[in-house]
């Protein structure tokens, strides 16, 4: 079962690990990411291609369902406005064993990070504002599933 | 023989650019994005100015992502945006 959801609200982790949990399986594994303060930071704006954002997540979820053979995927991101401290996106999946659940997660977040259409903004404390620029170590561990 | 398509802007090539959509009609001899995208800038300076650096822009034809070389063929969207940075 693949669960994917684009939108501003916030989502409560627990309940969507538990709904997730209730597939079956051995192993559950969850990663969630939050706006992280540096100190400048008052916010993200988290842009996104309506059109093709979902389709994009889809495509990786089914990557890995494929490669470790998963009960479940969920995999939720935000929009929008986003303060420090806020959650941006949630990557959970449910497998018979430990390391496909581990493992799978962790294929999910290197994939979004590299093609799920989504663009961050960041609003500083005195205002300024700029666009996030893609990382050289975001790029090489999406690669390294690959090699 | 003109054709034409959709074209969608998203992050800074949006800002810069100042919309987020476009119709573009575009004449024979124009097959890839690469092409397109040297008419355009051959229609005004502001296209030059936010496409000047290919290599920091994304292309996405009815959303998958492809090359700067793809054919637009009888594609309807035609997305450009800088890489993505979600997650």
């Amino acid at each position: 079962m693949i669960k994917i959801l684009v939108r501003g609200d916030d989502f409560d982790a627990g309940a969507e690990i538990t709904n997730l949990s209730a597939l079956g399986g051995g192993a559950v594994a969850s990663f969630i990411g939050q706006v992280r303060g540096d100190g400048e930071l008052e916010a993200l704006e988290l842009e996104h291609y309506p059109a093709m954002t979902e389709k994009a997540l889809r495509k990786i979820a089914e990557k890995a369902d494929e490669q470790w053979a998963l009960h479940g995927v969920t995999i939720i991101h935000r929009i929008g406005r986003l303060k420090v401290g806020e959650q941006i996106v949630l990557a959970c999946t449910c497998s018979d064993h430990r390391q496909a659940a581990i493992e799978s997660c962790s294929f999910i977040m290197d994939q979004l990070k590299t093609v799920a259409p989504f663009w961050k903004k960041e609003i500083k404390k005195d205002g300024s504002e700029s666009w996030v620029e893609e990382r050289q170590s975001d790029i090489d561990a999406a690669k390294s599933w690959n090699d | 023989m003109t054709c034409q398509i959709n074209i969608v802007y998203f992050s800074w090539v949006k800002e810069r650019l100042g919309r987020d959509q476009e119709l573009i009609v575009y004449p024979a001899g124009v097959e890839t994005i690469d092409d397109l995208v040297g008419h355009l800038k051959g229609t005004d300076s502001i296209y030059q100015h936010v496409f000047s650096d290919l290599k920091k822009l994304r292309f996405a034809l009815d959303q998958d992502f492809v090359g700067l070389e793809a054919p637009l063929g009888n594609s309807e969207e035609l997305a450009i945006f800088p890489p993505v940075t979600g997650g």
